[in-house]
This record gives structure tokens, C-alpha cells and sequence, in this order.
């Protein structure tokens, strides 16, 4: 008989290789000369299958999921703005952050769909909703959220219907925030260690880099004397940005040395020059146009290089056993 | 968090005796899944070959990696099965073939050839009877090559079907984890989720892949293609509970015969995953193996990271609102 079958009275024909016992036919039994087969002193190092990662890397693509983060704070938080500029008569920081939150919202659709491995198949997203799906729960954010940023944009340009477009800014601004930090809840509900183990933190990070980037555009394209909130948003963002992240890197330990090497170290060192520089540069004030330009241009590309640098990181992590091994080692021997 | 969780009914965590039940099958059958026994696998891929020809899995690349037998690497779209091959310089648990002829002054003896050299004795009583045993004892170079077949894991809390966004993991009413070739959308978020390092993305199809634990085969009473072609039965199929009891009774025996190093990886409804599904009995550390040690599925800290968004996004609202507290 050379096979065997589960059956609903448990296994017929099961083969006896299964009972065999390592080492049996050399007749030793019992451990007689009192050497361990294990080395009584741990590894200094942890082990690992030649040196392969455990996890598969994730398969975004760089450009569309840390641009997507990138825009979609962009995003939210300048329907903030556009919100608060419309509701205490400042039109001129209230147009701009009305495109901006359009454009950055037209262009973070576009990226998702391209980085889907089938893009026609795009609207399966909105098959189910999953709260346990933190894309689930984004997909139908974005949902909701464009129509109303896209609306509230119209009504801006032509300058028709108004009372819709207002009423389509209050409302985006609702959603807004959540846009800006549900992406952190992407990153973090994932097995990749220096995106998880910032879980709590990392909210804050994106949160911060939402109202820099937000603020930077409304600060380059806004008039001065209307420039006021962008400017206490540029610096109140740099701080929660720069603060939380700093606590996330102190809290992660070992998984936060991907944010400390090559690529993702040269990222993070330039989004916090860019952004500490930005801030400094949003509370000149004057009429010279130039500092709020410069201002809001280094803003911009901190928070971009920001959420490169925390993606590229993420990425690196996955890809070293290290940091998926030794973690869940050290907890194994502390329990 | 943990306490909020088994409030719950353990849906993101810890241990769920009903998994099918809990995913809403009224009547399922008993959970199924298999006991890869390590200590009897020998390498010869046939579960790889198995998997591949029933499944119709592409071809993945011929490559060699000098990885001892391994030219699989790992887990991924295109291979399901994959056999690990890890040579270590370790006596295999409990051999002791009994030739180390200790007590023998070899140079003693050579300084008497030629003269009057006493005819040889009797062999030593540790001696095995009739059979020698090609290894070399204890103190000398030993190897020993560990064998193991990895497969999807099929976690009671399985984070790629947790965050799948489009409902293309579905949960079998076997209690397995299956793609729906036809849903997925290839967002591959699931690869990301997966703490293992189990399901990918194909190149050239754009969507994910797995083991289905042959969900085909299933249906209609037979056993997975890999089980069924193990030629030790290193692979075993069936009832979870039955196979978790067989595996500790072969720990235990195993244990008694001094292969202290055995151990199982992956049966314990206690761990992070809520117990897999697909289970192993291995002779060295899980990382070994490419395994991780103690893997938790990321949708355990699911409620504190919406928590912590929701506070960010109240403190970006409180933020904003504090800029425009003031008129310039």
C-alpha cells in the first residue's frame, strides 16, 4: 500500500515512516555522556536561514504609495485650511487650499490605481467594507472625500453654485483629517517591523506632515495678509511632527535603526532641515513674496521627503531577517 | 488590550476554538490543516512538484543558490510548497554509533606491526550488534542536515484575509484562507500583512497567490496534493485537533529517544497567530528554518493604532483651529 487516506474514522493506511525515530538503528537511547545537543550559552547573534528575509517585501511601488501618503495629507489637511479661510473671510488662503486639496486628492487616485497589480479591477475596493482593512476603510474615506474636495474645487473656479461648494468645503473638512492620518494605520497594520512597531506614534508623524505640506502650498500661494493660520499651522505641524517622531524612534528601539542608514537616513535628515527651515522661514513676514515662497517650497518637499523616508525604511526592514528575528526572540526569552 | 479583545469573541486575538463558525458557517466541517514532521522528512521535494502540477503553478526561474538542496529560497506566488535544507556542523539528535574505539593507543599498536602483533580483540561491547553506522562519533566533524517543508500557515487570525480590502481572502468553511483569483485586485496589501512571508504578488498577473490547502481537493473528500505524495508522510492532512494530539504524543516519543531538540512550532492556540493551521515539528529554533520565532498578527494592535489615528486627526483639527484662533 503506498498511500494513505483521511477518512471520517481517522487515517487508513498510514505509512510507518512516519513513527521512525531519528538515530534509533545506532542503538543510543538517553543521553549518556552528559552533552547537550543545544549550546547552553545563547547565540550573541541572532540565527537565520542563510541570511534570507522571513517576510516577503511589501510590492508597492515607492513613487505611488509614499506619494499617495504624501498627497493625501496634502490633501486633508488643506481642506482644513480651505474650510477655516472660509469661514473667517479669508478667500484668498481659502482658493488655493481648495485646488490644492483637489489636485492632491485627483493625483492620490491616480497613484493607487496605477499601483494595483490589476488597475481595471479598481473598484473591487468598494465590493466590501472592512473595518479590519485599513484600505478598506481609506477606499471608502476616498470616496466620500473626492467628490466633496472636487466640488468644493469647481464651485471655486466657475464660480457657480456657491452655497453647494461651500457646503462641500465644511464637509470635506470633516473628512479631511481622517484622510491625513488613516494612512499611518496602512502602514502600521502590517507584519513589516519599523512600520508596526510605530504604530502609535506614526498617526501623529502623518498628521504633522499633512499640516506642513498643507500649510507650505497655502503659504507659497496665498496673499500675505491672509497667510496668518498657514503660518502657525507650518509651525505647530513641524513640532508634532518632529516631536512625535523623535518618541516613535525612542520607544521602537532595534526597528528604528532602517530609519537611521542609507536611503531613508539621507530622507529623514532632509525633510527635518526642510521642515525646521520652512517653519522658520513661514514666521518672516514682510512684503517680499520670497521668504513665504521659499517657505512654503521647503515645507512641501519635507513632508514629501518625510514619507519617503519613513516608506524606504519600512521597505528596508522587511528585507533584513534582523529585524523580524531578533525582536520576537528577545520577547521568547523574556516571557 | 488584550482583555478589550477577548471581550469580543476574540475576533482579532487569541485563541478561537470555532473558526469556521465564527466566520459564519453554521455547519462546518472540523477544521483541517497539516502536521509538517520534520524529523522524517528527507528532501526529496515531491510536495513541491505535487503542489505545483495540481495547482498549475508557472514555472518560477531555474537557478541554483548554493543553498545546500534549496533552490526554491522561500515561499511566495509560485512556490507553495518549499523545502528548507539546513546543514549544521550537530551531531543528529541521539546518534551514538558506538565505534570510537576511545580506549584504542592506535600509535601503541603501530609500534608493535612487524614484530609480533597480538591478534585483534574483541570488538567493544557499545558496539552495535550488526549494523554500523556510517557516522562519525561524537568529537569528530558531524553534520547533521535538517529537512523541513514549508507551506502556508492557514491562521485562525490570518492578517492577509484581515486586511484585505476587496474580500478576495475568504475564510473556508474548513477553516482555511483562500485568494479569490477573480476578486483580488493585486493591491497587495496582504504581502505586507503577512508575518510569515507566505503569500505574494506574480509578476506578470498583477494578482496575489497562495496555498489553498487544495480547497478543490477538499471539496470533494480528498487529501491536499502534497500530503498525498509525501513519501514518509513528514506531511500529514487532517482534523486539526487529531493532529495536534498526534503531534505531541511524537514529541514525547521522540523526546524519550533523547532527540531532545524537537519541538512544535505553530500548535498552540495561545500564540500570537491564535495557532496556524498548518503546524510543524521542528528539531532546531523556528529562524532556523526561516520561520519567525513568534509571529503576531498586526491586526491584534488593529483597535489601538484606529484609537491613535483618531486622536492625530483630532489634534490636526486642533491644530488648524489654533491657527485660526488669532487674526494677524
Amino acid at each position: 500500500m503506498s498511500e494513505s487516506d483521511v477518512t471520517r474514522d481517522g487515517v487508513r493506511d498510514a505509512r510507518p515512516g512516519r513513527e521512525a525515530m531519528t538515530g534509533v538503528h545506532a542503538g543510543r537511547r538517553g543521553r549518556r555522556r552528559g552533552r547537550s545537543e543545544r549550546p547552553m550559552v545563547p547565540d550573541a547573534e541572532f540565527a537565520s536561514y542563510y541570511g534570507l528575509p522571513v517576510l516577503n517585501k511589501p510590492t508597492w511601488k515607492p513613487l505611488d504609495i509614499a506619494g499617495y501618503l504624501y498627497l493625501g495629507g496634502l490633501a486633508g489637511a488643506s481642506s482644513l485650511l480651505a474650510a477655516g479661510g472660509q469661514l473667517t473671510g479669508r478667500p484668498g488662503l481659502a482658493a488655493p487650499a481648495k485646488l490644492g486639496a483637489a489636485g492632491a486628492v485627483s493625483l492620490s487616485l491616480a497613484a493607487l490605481v496605477h499601483d494595483l497589480g490589476r488597475p481595471a479591477r479598481f473598484l473591487n475596493m468598494l465590493r466590501v467594507f472592512k473595518p479590519t482593512s485599513p484600505m478598506s476603510v481609506g477606499s471608502w474615506l476616498l470616496a466620500g472625500y473626492a467628490p466633496l474636495a472636487l466640488t468644493a474645487a469647481a464651485t471655486e473656479v466657475t464660480g457657480r453654485y456657491r452655497p453647494v461648494g461651500s457646503a462641500a468645503t465644511v464637509a470635506a473638512a470633516f473628512l479631511g483629517p481622517a484622510v491625513a492620518t488613516y494612512t499611518a494605520v496602512l502602514l502600521s497594520d502590517t507584519a513589516v517591523p519599523s512600520w508596526h512597531e510605530g504604530y502609535r506614534e506614526l498617526p501623529y508623524v502623518f498628521a504633522g506632515s499633512a499640516a506642513t505640506a498643507a500649510s507650505g502650498l497655502a503659504l507659497a500661494a496665498a496673499p500675505a495678509a491672509q497667510a496668518g493660520p498657514a503660518r502657525r499651522l507650518a509651525v505647530l505641524g513641524a513640532a508634532l511632527e518632529l516631536g512625535a517622531f523623535r518618541v516613535m524612534k525612542r520607544r521602537m528601539g532595534l526597528v528604528a535603526e532602517p530609519f537611521e542608514q542609507g536611503r531613508p537616513r539621507l530622507l529623514l535628515r532632509a525633510a527635518e532641515l526642510l521642515t525646521t527651515g520652512g517653519a522658520a522661514l513661514a514666521l518672516l513676514r514682510g512684503r517680499d513674496r520670497r521668504p513665504a515662497l521659499a517657505a512654503g517650497a521647503a515645507l512641501l518637499t519635507g513632508s514629501a521627503a518625510l514619507r519617503f523616508g519613513v516608506f524606504h525604511a519600512g521597505v528596508a526592514s522587511a528585507e533584513d531577517p534582523a529585524y523580524t528575528v531578533a525582536p520576537q526572540r528577545e520577547r521568547l526569552t523574556a516571557s | 488590550m488584550r482583555d478589550a479583545d477577548e471581550g469580543r469573541g476574540n475576533a482579532l486575538y487569541g485563541p478561537q476554538p470555532d473558526v469556521s463558525g465564527a466566520a459564519g458557517y453554521p455547519d462546518a466541517p472540523p477544521r483541517v490543516g497539516f502536521f509538517t514532521d520534520t524529523s522524517v522528512c528527507i528532501g526529496c521535494k515531491a510536495c513541491e512538484v505535487a503542489c505545483k502540477e495540481w495547482n498549475a503553478i508557472p514555472a518560477d526561474g531555474l537557478g541554483l543558490t548554493g543553498m545546500s538542496y534549496d533552490n526554491t529560497r522561500g515561499l511566495g506566488a509560485d512556490s507553495w510548497r518549499h523545502v528548507a535544507f539546513v546543514e549544521q556542523r550537530r551531531p543528529l539528535g541521539g546518534q551514538e554509533p558506538g565505534v570510537a574505539h576511545d580506549d584504542v593507543d592506535v600509535f601503541a599498536a603501530a609500534s608493535r606491526l612487524g614484530t609480533d602483533a597480538p591478534a585483534p580483540g574483541p570488538a567493544p561491547e557499545t558496539a552495535p550488534a550488526e549494523r554500523i553506522s556510517p557516522l562519525s562519533p561524537e568529537g569528530r566533524t558531524e553534520l547533521r542536515w535538517l529537512m523541513s517543508s514549508d507551506v502556508c500557515k492557514h491562521c485562525t487570525h490570518a492578517a492577509c484575509l484581515d486586511v484585505c480590502p476587496t474580500g478576495a481572502l475568504f475564510r473556508t468553511e474548513f477553516g482555511t484562507v483562500v485568494v479569490q483569483e477573480d476578486v483580488c485586485n493585486g493591491c497587495g496589501y496582504c504581502v505586507s500583512a503577512c508575518p510569515y512571508g507566505v503569500i505574494d504578488q506574480r509578476e506578470d498577473d498583477g494578482r496575489v497567490w497562495k496555498c489553498t490547502l487544495c480547497y478543490d481537493r477538499l471539496g470533494v473528500g480528498m487529501e491536499p496534493a502534497c500530503a498525498k505524495s509525501c513519501p514518509t508522510d513528514s506531511i500529514q492532512f487532517g482534523p486539526l485537533e487529531e493532529l495536534r494530539e498526534r503531534a505531541r504524543e511524537r514529541v514525547a516519543r521522540l523526546h524519550a529517544a533523547g532527540v531532545t531538540d524537537a519541538r512544535l512550532y505553530g500548535e498552540s492556540p495561545d500564540d500570537g497567530v491564535g495557532g496556524a493551521g498548518a503546524f510543524f515539528l521542528l528539531l532546531d529554533e523556528p529562524e532556523v528554518y526561516g520561520l519567525p520565532p513568534d509571529p503576531v498578527v498586526t491586526t491584534r494592535d488593529l483597535p489601538g493604532m484606529w484609537r491613535h489615528a483618531a486622536v492625530a486627526a483630532a489634534s490636526l483639527v486642533a491644530l488648524a483651529a489654533a491657527g485660526f484662533a488669532r487674526r494677524p
